[in-house]
Parts: C-alpha cells; structure tokens; sequence
C-alpha cells in the first residue's frame, strides 16, 4: 500500500496526521504530508485507511 | 424577561435560531427538518435564510464558494450603517474573504496556527487551566463554564496578541456583543467598533514602541508583494481573533465538561486509556461542534431543488451535519473510540477554520487539566444550565460538585 494526498483538495484538517501519525504529517501551512514515501508498513495500513475515510475534504489517495 | 417573540408554526417554513428552547438544545430540531421530506429548511425570520441539515448539503455548498460568498457570514445581516466610517471596511480576513484575496489573506495566518506551531502554547494553557481550578477547587463546586471554559480561549488569544491579561472582561463582552446577542444591533455596532478602536490603539502604540514576539507587531511587519499589508487587514486579523476564537472555543470546552460531569463511564475511559485522546477529541467536536456560518447566495441558482435568490442567506449549520444518521452511525451518542469521522466542526473547503489546530489544543489541555484535579465531578442541576446559540451553541452557566 502506498499514499498520497491531493494537495488541490487538502484544506490542512490535519485529521489524516490525527488518525495515523506515523503516515501523516504537516508541511509549515498545516497541510498534510506524507511521512512514508514507499510502502506502508503492514501494521499502519489499517490506520492510513482509517486517515482516508476520516478527510473532510477525501484528499487522501490510497493505491495498492 | 417575557419572550415577546411569535411562536414557531413549524420548522421546516419559520424556524428561529434565537428561539430560547432551540437555543438550548438544537438537535431535536435539526433532526426534524434532515428527515422531513424539505431538509433544507427556510425562514422569513431575520431578513430570512436557508437551512440545510444534511451533511451531504452542509459540505457541498462550503465546496461552492464562488455561489455562496463570504461577504456576509454571520447568521443575521450587519446593523445598518456598519461599513461606513474610516475603517467601515473592516471584516475579519480570511474568514470574511472571498477569492482572489481569500488566498493571501489566509496564506499568511495558516503558518501561525499550524500543528508545529500551536504546540508551544501548551504548557501556558495548561498552566492557566490550574490557575483557574485553583481558584474553586477546596470549594467543592464551580460554574464549569463560567469560572473555567468561558476564561481560557481569551487569555491564550491575548497571550498570542500581545494585549494585556486585564482585557479578558472587555473582550468578552464585545465578542458576546457581536456573536451572542447579535439581534440587539446597536449592541452589536458599539461592540465592533469598540474592537475595531482598540486594535487601532495597540497598532498605534507599538509604531512608537516596536515590540518583539506579539501577533499585532508581527502582522503590522507582514509584506506582501513587497509591501506592508495594509491596516485593514492588521485590524481584521485581530478581530478575527477575538470573535472567531474566544466564544467558539470557549462554548465547545464548556459543552465538553458538560457532557463529562453526566458520563462518569467517558471520564473513566478516558483516565484508563492515554491513547484514547485524540479520537476523543474528535468524536467530542464532531458532537458539541459550536459553530454555524452563514453565506451569501452570489446569484440566483437551484441549489437540491431550493430556488435561491442572489443576496439570500443560507446557513452552514455544522452541528446539524455532523449529526446526520446517514454519514455517522448513532449519531447522537458520543463514541470516544469511534473509527470513522469525517466530522466538519471546523468547517470544509478553503475555509477550513484556521484557529483548528489551536481549538484542539485548548479543548484537550482543558479537560486534562481538570480530569487529572478534579476526577469525578457532576451537575449540581441539569434544569439551571443555561445555553448561548444561534451562530455558536454552548453553555454559559453549567454549575458542578465535587
């Protein structure tokens, strides 16, 4: 599993960072960002899953 | 005081956001108008407005920005006469802007309230939470949102301003006059302008006695395209600050200690589990989200059938979205560890709170503090607490023993 964030649809809820902070961060505006550039590790799949249903804005990108 | 107003014939056709028992407690009422067959409701009341209560509705007309406008946010029109005088142009950037502007406006505030940047004022927050139960704590009892919520958004703003701690009183009052009591218009013209005024004074000052390390001083140095932002906006940055950061976060914190004085079972969830908490923070915004925003219909359009006109108000009514059965299961129960929350307290699209970050932060410190000092606690009598609504719903007397 990889992601990324549709940075046009991010308004900076910063509710991907709440639901998995290991996968999300922020950039200086409050925006996301993503802290894992590859795969994501099999035990922080089910909270970036949980970070993708929880964006306001569903900026997040999920692919596998 | 005898309530003169005419009584409501029915929601869907004449609702009244000021009306005390909906005030109290909006969410029967929200849900009546959602399941009807007209879920966006509509008012002559107050010049009139719109009332959607789907979350579905609430987030695609926040998505529509260029239909439905910022030039007017609050859920009554301005007292009459308000734009004009020297600083009659005065909003509350970014929050009263529209695109272009919109995007500097908020470009250069978001920095200040961002995550990273929040963070360094928690340990005064934290400090100011004891301060404060210090004060009530051998008493036995205290007004959970008078002598606690209602104090601690104005000190951490003030902190951020750089104005004196001995301002909380006034600016209390003047946010309320803007906010709360807004049909009062005179009320609510005397209390912008007092703001507008003093903002003005404190810009004034510091061009004769620079300071270091305050928001005004640092707004008033902003450049934009190499040149000093204008006054205006230094003004309506500050007013943004008092009127979108103190009652709001003020009203969720009292709603929140309202809840925990009649759950002992989430205090004890929350004591037991650390990692519980910032879920919990979030399932307790999505449920005592405080505010309602207002938009201004650009041009006449159908919006889910509704035919509006341009110049009509229409009201974003987030507490009503984020109860809406069809986006959240049991929506009225609070669910500390709920998975799922796509919860718009804080608004969607480009205007996304910007004080979001900060609200969190507040809401969490405050009820830490008072949980780790204060573990069990309760209402002295649910009948006595009384409520604030319309654009921000919250209690204002909520009195608790210990």
């Amino acid at each position: 599993m990889k992601v990324s964030v549709d940075m046009g649809s991010c308004h900076g809820h910063q509710m991907c960072a709440i639901a998995a902070p290991e996968v999300f961060g922020s950039d200086e505006l409050g925006n996301a960002t993503v802290l894992i550039a590859g795969d994501i590790p099999a035990e922080l799949e089910g909270k970036a899953r949980r970070a993708e249903a929880n964006c306001p804005e569903r900026a997040i990108i999920i692919s596998e | 005081m005898t309530d003169t107003r005419k009584p409501v014939e029915s929601l869907l056709t004449d609702y009244d956001i000021f009306e005390p028992g909906f005030v109290a407690n909006p969410y029967p009422g929200y849900s009546e108008i959602r399941e009807s067959e007209c879920p966006i409701a509509h008012t002559d009341r107050y010049e009139g407005s719109w009332l959607p209560t789907r979350y579905e509705d609430v987030v695609a007309l926040a998505q529509e920005y260029e239909v439905f406008t910022s030039r007017g946010i609050l859920v009554m029109p301005p007292p009459p006469g308000q734009a004009e005088g020297a600083y009659g142009g005065v909003a509350a950037p970014p929050i009263t802007s529209d695109p272009p502007d919109h995007h500097w406006h908020r470009r250069l505030i978001l920095p200040i309230f961002a995550p990273q940047a929040v963070a360094k004022y928690e340990q005064s927050t934290r400090d100011l939470c004891n301060a404060l139960i210090d004060e009530f704590i051998d008493k036995g009892t205290a007004d959970a949102a008078a002598d606690y919520a209602q104090h601690i958004p104005v000190r951490v703003i003030s902190n951020m301003l750089g104005v004196p701690l001995d301002m909380e009183e006034t600016f209390t009052g003047w946010v309320r006059g803007v906010l709360e009591n807004m049909h009062d218009l005179e009320l609510r013209k005397r209390s912008r302008l007092a703001i507008i005024e003093y903002f003005l004074a404190q810009v004034e000052d510091r061009k004769t006695n620079p300071r270091e390390n305050d928001l005004i001083s640092e707004l008033m140095n902003t450049e934009v395209e190499g040149k000093k932002v204008p006054i205006e906006y230094v003004l309506g940055v500050c007013n943004l600050m008092l009127v979108a950061g103190i009652d709001t976060t003020w009203s969720a914190i009292g709603s929140v200690m309202w809840h925990m004085a009649q759950h002992p079972e989430h205090r004890k969830q929350l004591r037991e589990n650390d990692d519980l908490w910032p879920t919990a923070i979030e399932e307790l915004l999505r449920v005592y989200a405080p505010v309602t925003m207002a938009r201004i219909v650009d041009r006449d359009i159908e919006f889910q059938g509704c035919p509006m006109k341009a110049g009509d108000r229409v009201l974003m009514a987030f507490p009503a979205a984020n109860r809406d059965p069809r986006q959240f299961e049991n929506p009225d129960e609070v669910i500390l560890d709920r998975e799922h929350n796509r919860h718009v307290a804080f608004g969607s699209g480009i205007h996304r709170c910007a004080g979001s970050n900060l609200a969190r932060l507040e809401v969490r410190v405050a009820l830490q503090t008072w949980l780790k000092r204060i573990p069990e606690f309760e209402l002295v009598d649910p009948s006595s607490v009384t409520w604030a609504g319309g654009q921000v719903h919250g209690p204002r007397s909520c009195m608790v023993k210990f």
